[in-house]
């Protein structure tokens, strides 16, 4: 048994220690999801995404904010400008390339503040029942009669336009989708007998919601974040699109096609290139989102 | 000594015209060591005796006594926990699913303020007769009769009086049900427990009690000893057409 | 007369640990009888009945030399031609009829559904034809449970439902999957007793698969024991309590018995030798 390999290490039934079951856990969560050609699609996609972002000066053949006026509105193809150039003559591959970074800011914050929300308001409606969670739904209610776009605009007017608003703004409309679904898994996993099995140890509320529900609820939000992530990257660009986002010049792909649409008929990838771009990464987290949802079902026996 | 004592127990779920009374008026009183027998059809409100004494059941009335403590409302104290504890009956829902077995008992030792949680963890493994090989799996990577074996260290881990067994074997093959009522045998004898124990079965109530009751439509029929059961000299028609139904042609 | 021939069944499940036989070479044949299939929870009984009318899911592979309905090989059909062979010549009754019954379509709707379905008449006659269906499995009100929804039925009578729902192509074969470990002891009976008698009157062959030894001495003709895959054991069923097979008798000592009280009940000491014994033929 000394020759026993990683794989056959990882793939056992019988763990040895905590760290063992988690690993071998993971691993054939791993399995799941690679035997899913989509979601490894997916996931490559972003994985690129993730390095563009990282290395984007070495990748980046221009400055993205480097204007050449005489070069301007330069096609597809050009001698050193292989996406061409916009309106200000910058070039606009290396704008992509540098704009990974803002979309990948965006995705991060929203997904670090929207879900948690979400998780937090609804297992506490879900779990506390009552009038707390007449209370606490009925503020979900609220929030989610807002047209995401105008709460956002009201924001940002009253606080600025920037970035760090649109997110904010954007988490702001996000939330109570998780804290919906956050609330009907507590409902269900509230009256299972484990549940019902620890309440009999003596655990306490706060024990049962972080230690017990989290676990199982955080799956299938992780699944949806992944899903709704194509509609935050286009929120964001939408609001960039009217100019209450990022702020030129900074490289933002809303914040591009906006300006590219003036000459839309006339030099048309200016706006498609950067459409190409939120399209491909939306696509990419969808498909991910898809492979995740076979990977992290709690009911699935992972056989 | 009486270890349980129930007398007049209504429990009821909902209110007004959406009231359904799911037991009415039952009573009975389990000795200390004593092993007692609930049985009935599905719906007979068998099993809500026990969730009313766990403080799982939304409404009752009537009286419920543990070891001298009077119950009251849902609200139970650390002490009722020490003193009772509870078997659910289907080992597949009664696990958490992303615990690990010493997860699960490491934990269930901690909120009873108990220590040397790791050495616990490994009695408490060999109590039940699963032994260290098992610690670290999730429930998905053991067998029904394994995780039922789980459950029931779980339930003896802050060594418990009385065990609430709520048809512990109605989702295991018969070759394990007879492992794990063989081993809920033996730890009676090891811990001197008392057992309250529902099943639709009258031959494992039969095989393991040492009287029952039996229930219909909320209401207890008839109480007797397992010796009047096996001499087929139960009076209520209700139970010995029960009696007839599962006896062997 | 051999209404279906079984002969070396093989169901296979590719894991990442490698190919898993649920099915291991089985082979039986059924004529007019009741024919009970009995076996632990991961014998393979449950997907040897799925397998016959090849309802097993991807990716489990059905293998076999030959599963004849009457002579005709239902291997060769195509998946159309598989689709008429179930419900009009084999039924299938699952355990629990309330996830085989539409939650939202009232009883009598799917009756004369299935009746239309397999004729071609009129709605009323479809409707008298699903009252006499009713009928036949023992419900008096037939005209209020053809009105009623699902959910408003008790267990015992939403599988006398599914029975009387699987009779009205009048199938060759029934197959019962644990059609009754989802009812009460009392409305086991009744329900046995309906499809006992149907299967007498129609000359039916049926497969009654089930966990319960007690249950399928009493009620089937020929029993097949299961285990890992395998058949060990046929007997007749009225002999099953003079079986030979070590598993078989561990099986029927292992249950507690209210006649013979005992302090610790019998366990089934497992043999690595029956697991690899070569299958007993079920033929008749």
């Amino acid at each position: 048994m000394s020759e026993l390999t990683l794989r056959q290490w990882l793939l056992t039934d019988a763990p040895t220690s905590r760290r063992h079951a988690r690993l071998a856990s993971l691993y054939q969560g791993w399995l799941t999801l690679r035997g899913n050609t989509m979601a490894m699609f997916g996931l490559g996609i972003l994985i690129a995404l993730v390095l563009m972002a990282l290395m984007a000066p070495l990748l980046a053949p221009y400055d993205p904010f480097v204007q050449d006026l005489s070069n301007r509105l330069q096609p597809l193809g050009t001698e050193g400008h292989l996406l061409g150039t916009d309106s200000l003559g910058r070039d606009i591959l290396s704008r992509l390339i540098y704009g990974s970074r803002i979309t990948l800011y965006i995705v991060a914050l929203v997904a670090l503040i929207a879900p948690v929300a979400g998780l937090l308001v609804g297992t506490v409606a879900g779990y506390a029942g009552g009038w707390v969670d007449v209370v606490l739904m009925r503020i979900t209610d609220i929030f989610l009669a807002f047209p995401r776009l105008v709460l956002a605009l009201a924001f940002v007017a009253a606080l600025g336009a920037g970035i760090e608003n649109a997110v904010l703004a954007i988490s702001l409309t996000a939330w109570p989708p998780y804290a919906r679904i956050a609330r009907a898994e507590t409902l269900t996993i509230r009256s299972s007998d484990y549940i019902s099995a620890i309440r009999l140890q003596g655990a306490g509320p706060l024990r049962i919601i972080t230690k017990h529900i989290w676990p199982l609820c955080i799956s299938s939000l992780i699944v949806r974040v992944t899903l709704d992530m194509a509609g935050i990257i286009l929120a964001a660009a939408g609001l960039g699109f009217l100019g209450l986002g990022a702020q030129p010049p900074s490289p933002e792909w809303g914040a591009m096609i906006s300006e590219g649409r003036r000459f839309i008929l006339d030099h048309w990838w200016v706006a498609t290139m950067p459409g190409l771009a939120i399209f491909t990464v939306s696509l990419a987290f969808n498909l991910l989102g898809d492979g995740l949802r076979d990977v992290l079902d709690p009911k699935d026996d992972n056989r | 000594m009486t270890a349980l004592q129930i007398d007049t127990l209504d429990v009821w779920f909902g209110d007004g015209y959406d009231r359904v009374d799911a037991v009415k008026g039952a009573s009975f009183a389990v000795a200390e060591g004593e092993s007692f027998g609930l049985v009935g059809e599905s719906g007979s409100g068998k099993s809500t005796i026990l969730r009313a004494i766990t403080g799982l059941a939304p409404a009752w009335s009537g009286s419920i006594i543990v070891e001298g403590m009077a119950l009251t409302g849902r609200k139970r104290n650390r002490a009722f926990y020490k003193t009772v504890q509870m078997v659910f009956q289907d080992p597949y829902a009664s696990l958490h699913p992303r615990h690990t077995v010493d997860q699960v008992l490491s934990e269930t030792l901690t909120l009873h303020g108990l220590t040397d949680i790791d050495t616990r963890v490994m009695k408490l493994l060999d109590d039940v007769g699963l032994g260290g090989k098992f610690r670290f799996r999730y429930p998905h990577q053991l067998s029904g009769g394994q995780r039922q074996r789980v459950a029931i260290a779980r339930a003896l881990a802050g060594e418990p009086d009385i065990l609430l067994l709520d048809e512990p074997t109605s989702a295991l093959d018969v070759s394990v049900q007879a492992e794990i009522l063989n081993l809920l045998t033996d730890l009676r004898d090891e811990h001197g427990l008392t057992y309250l124990m529902v099943s639709h079965d009258l031959a494992v109530i039969g095989h393991m009690c040492d009287r029952l009751a039996v229930m219909k439509e909320g209401e207890i029929v008839e109480v007797m000893t397992a010796d009047t059961l096996r001499q087929n000299n139960a009076q209520h028609p209700y139970s010995r057409e029960l009696l007839n139904a599962s006896i062997v042609a | 007369m051999t209404l279906l021939d079984v002969e070396n069944l093989w169901v296979k499940f590719p894991t990442r640990q490698g190919v898993f036989d649920a099915v291991r070479g089985v082979s039986f044949t059924l004529g007019k009888e009741r024919l009970g299939i009995v076996g632990e929870s991961g014998s393979g009984k449950s997907m040897t009945g799925r397998a016959i009318l090849r309802l097993i899911r991807k990716p489990g592979i059905v293998e076999a030399d030959r599963i004849a309905l009457e002579g005709r090989n239902l291997l060769d059909l195509s998946e159309r031609e598989m689709r008429a062979v179930r419900g009009q010549q084999i039924s299938m009754i699952m355990q629990d009829p309330k996830f085989s019954l539409n939650p939202v379509m009232r009883v009598g709707d799917q009756l004369m559904e299935a009746y239309l379905l397999h004729n071609n008449t009129s709605k009323a006659q479809a409707r008298a034809k699903s009252i006499d269906m009713l009928n036949a499995v023992s419900i008096r009100d037939a005209e209020r449970v053809m009105r009623a929804y699902p959910h408003e039925v008790s267990g015992g009578m939403g599988q006398r439902i599914m029975i009387a729902m699987m009779l009205i192509p009048d199938p060759k074969i029934l197959i019962a999957d644990e059609p009754t470990s989802a009812l009460d002891v009392s409305v086991q009976r009744q329900v046995l007793d309906i499809m006992d008698g149907l299967v007498k009157e129609r000359g039916m062959g049926l497969i009654f698969i089930s966990h319960d030894l007690n249950l399928v001495s009493e009620f089937c003709d020929r029993v097949l024991i299961m285990y890992a895959g395998r058949i060990v054991e046929v007997c007749d069923a009225g002999k099953l309590h003079e079986a030979q097979h070590p598993y078989t008798r561990g099986l029927l000592n292992s249950l507690p018995r209210l006649d013979q009280p005992r302090k610790y009940l019998d366990v089934l000491a497992r043999d690595e030798s029956w697991a690899d014994a070569p299958s007993v033929g079920g033929q008749a």
